[in-house]
């Protein structure tokens, strides 16, 4: 998962992946967000590059991929840190704390929930709900599931992760 | 493959599973496997396959339901379950299979979170392993599909799933036989069948489960609801947030593909059905039917005004049955066991059963499946086992953002489609949040405001607008900045959301607020001040 930021035209390699899945769906307009899908997964985000670059192969203006990008939470447009950290904030794991966890996270490294520190390390989000209810509070670190976790634990927990 | 030649597929595990009755099984629901429960089934097959004197076979199955203590590790034909095993446990769990049971960590299964409970969704989920269609036939899986397409007609099905007296478990409660019947009565030279699998609730896992533990099963419902409307293609709506749910489901698929169970010619009849995946993209309102259509279209997944029902006029304009995951789990046995065993269960209006997700400040959070018209205080104190660490309960959520919390003192209602309305509340998809004294419901209810005032699609003013407002007055309250007029106006306000919001989330927003204001409304005064910003009370 670790993003770095890619000029999607110049990776011919990676975008044949995101290719396929537009030729699978016979590059029909309906294919919009299962090719949006591909290109987060190959390159970690969605940039204006690959946006324009999907609309042409699927023959849909601009503004119709930018309003679906930006319509659904799961789309990222900015690429994320080398680790992330997603602090679920369903409802199990508000009631038993997870704004506390939150708070930490702000006090330690200085990230609010969408943001990524300054050098890269870390991007720190929120998530509905991951559906790990019988763990709460959970948090998500690199797709790693901690359960019953405290907010110090998770601090310390992103501080040994390689830099 | 024909009928016959899947019996006996089914008849090879089984005798396989006679001949060595000895079988461990490990989680591997996600719950469990965040707990590391895979590395427990590793540990555990290393170290049976060292012991000749045991002839236990270690195998990974479905959700056993306890999520608070997992991994779970069950052990037949012995009939014990063990919690919080971990990987140094397994030397003596492997060692105690040839004398006598560990005890410590030991399951009671007579406990009331166990006895209580009965499984239709989630039957047999101990013992199914998710990654295996052989398994899945061997527990009986498919026999309603190879009977349906088989042996009965489109209108018998439709008459057993409509006696049944099923109806939607996605929370609104819909006769699922008369959604049926309108799609069959349908005309349209293409119809589908969609299963939204979205689970938007923040707090809900129960969909989740059975994605992962039994894909076969929704399949199979899918499948025969295909069969009686008269649909060739379906779609799963699958939430991207469920990477685990996702793969299996696409091996699932793949499984039920090559055995002749989906795709041309299902068991040979002339019955023909393909399945898809649509990924979800983490939008709440898609739970919605109509902006779920318009979601799998590709596009935003904003509602559109019904009628014209999607049952008419659904998917590219095509007649579309959409039901929700657990209401596709209850179909095939439904069809096995017959109307007259699922009407048995429930109450005079809600029958079968009910799956939710207990969690929030309770011992036994988890997975319970028990029969509708149960009592709210059964599941909560008896078989949720009450608060944690000494403290008292004060409420349960049910329903999630579009629900209402209900009080202590009204413990005793039942457990059905109409008694949770009477309440305001409602019984939503099936995630129960309980909180303890120590959880202030204007908080709660501003959490789901927040909740609603973000997932909103935009497109009715009512909504957009007035899930803002009203955040921001809970806000106010909060702060201790408002007033009595400013209660007022929130009253107001959630009239004018519920009454004139185009779709449902706009409509049930105001749920939260509402609920709480009825039941705990000293709790919003407490926080009133005057014109001079003194408290009132």
């Amino acid at each position: 998962m670790n993003a770095v930021e890619t000029n999607v035209i110049g990776d011919e390699k990676r975008w044949r992946l995101v290719e396929a899945v537009m030729r699978r769906c016979g590059y029909c307009g309906d294919a919009l967000i299962e090719t949006l899908h591909a290109v987060q997964e190959t390159y970690g985000f969605i940039d204006e590059s690959s946006m324009r670059r999907v609309a042409d192969s699927l023959k849909l203006p601009l503004s119709k991929v930018y309003g679906v990008a930006t319509f659904y939470h799961f789309f990222h447009l900015k690429p994320k840190g080398r680790h992330t950290c997603v602090v679920c904030m369903g409802t199990a794991c508000y009631i038993k704390g997870a704004d506390a966890i939150m708070q930490k996270i702000d006090d330690a490294f200085g990230v609010k929930a969408g943001e990524t520190t300054p050098d890269d390390h870390l991007s720190v989000m929120t998530a509905r709900c991951v559906g790990s209810c019988g763990l709460a509070p959970a948090v998500v670190v690199d797709q790693q599931v901690l359960g019953h976790i405290k907010p110090d634990q998770v601090v310390n927990h992103i501080k040994e992760l390689e830099s | 493959m024909t009928p016959e030649a899947l019996q006996q597929v089914a008849k090879a595990e089984q005798d396989a599973i006679t001949k060595q009755p000895q079988r461990i099984g490990v989680c591997t629901a996600a719950g469990c496997l965040s707990c590391k429960s895979g590395e427990v089934l590793k540990t555990l097959q290393t170290a049976l396959e060292r012991r000749a004197d045991v002839p236990y076979k270690a195998v990974g199955v479905g959700c056993m339901g306890l999520c608070a203590h997992g991994p779970l590790v069950s052990v037949e034909p012995d009939g014990l379950l063990y919690q919080d095993v971990g990987k140094d446990d397994i030397p003596a769990l492997v060692d105690s299979l040839a004398t006598t049971p560990v005890m410590e960590k030991q399951c009671d299964l007579k406990a009331p979170f166990f006895s209580r409970q009965v499984k239709v969704v989630l039957d047999k989920f101990e013992k199914i392993q998710p990654e295996r269609i052989e398994s899945y036939l061997a527990n009986g899986g498919y026999e309603a599909l190879m009977q349906c397409v088989t042996n009965r007609s489109p209108e018998h099905i439709l008459d057993e799933v409509k006696r049944s007296g099923l109806r939607g478990r996605g929370g609104g409660g819909y006769p699922t036989g008369l959604k049926w019947e309108t799609v069959a009565k349908a005309h349209g030279a293409r119809k589908f069948v969609i299963c939204n699998a979205d689970e938007g609730d923040p707090g809900a896992f129960m969909d989740r489960s059975v994605l992962e533990c039994a894909p076969h099963r929704i399949l199979e419902g899918m499948a025969i609801a295909a069969y009686a409307v008269g649909a060739t293609a379906g779609y799963l709506y699958v939430r991207a947030e469920y990477p685990l749910a996702v793969q299996r489901l696409k091996l699932a698929i793949r499984q039920a593909e090559k055995f002749g169970l989906l795709g041309d010619h299902i068991c040979g009849s002339s019955f023909s059905f393909k399945v898809e995946i649509r990924l979800g993209a983490g939008a709440f309102v898609c739970g919605e039917e109509t902006a779920l259509i318009a979601s799998i279209e590709g596009r935003r997944g904003q509602p559109r005004p019904r009628p014209p029902f999607p049952a008419e006029k659904g998917l590219w304009g095509n007649p579309t049955l959409i039901n929700n995951v657990e209401t596709f789990a209850n179909v095939p046995a439904i069809l096995v066991k017959g109307a007259d065993w699922f009407a048995a269960m429930g109450t005079e209006q809600s029958k079968g059963t009910k799956v939710f997700a207990l969690a929030g400040k309770i011992n036994n959070t988890g997975l319970i499946e028990v029969p509708m018209g149960i009592s709210l205080r059964e599941i909560v104190e008896e078989m949720g086992g009450g608060a944690p660490d000494g403290h008292t309960i004060k409420a349960v959520q049910t329903g999630g953002p579009s629900g209402g919390c209900i009080p202590s003192d009204r413990f005793d209602i039942s457990v059905d489609y109409e008694s949770l309305k009477k309440m305001g509340s409602i019984m939503g998809s099936g995630g129960m949040i309980v909180m303890d004294e120590t959880s202030s419901m204007v908080d709660v209810a501003r959490f789901f405001m927040e909740f609603c005032k973000s997932e909103s699609c935009g497109k009715c003013v009512p909504c957009r607008v007035g899930t803002s407002q009203l955040y921001d007055l809970l806000e106010r309250v909060r702060k201790k900045r408002a007033s009595h007029r400013d209660l007022e106006r929130i009253e107001q306000l959630c009239e004018m959301v519920r009454t004139t919001s185009l779709c449902g989330l706009g409509q049930t927003a105001p749920n939260p607020l509402l609920s709480t204001l009825k039941f705990f409304r000293h709790e919003y005064e407490e926080l009133l001040v005057d014109q001079h910003g003194e408290a009132v009370s």
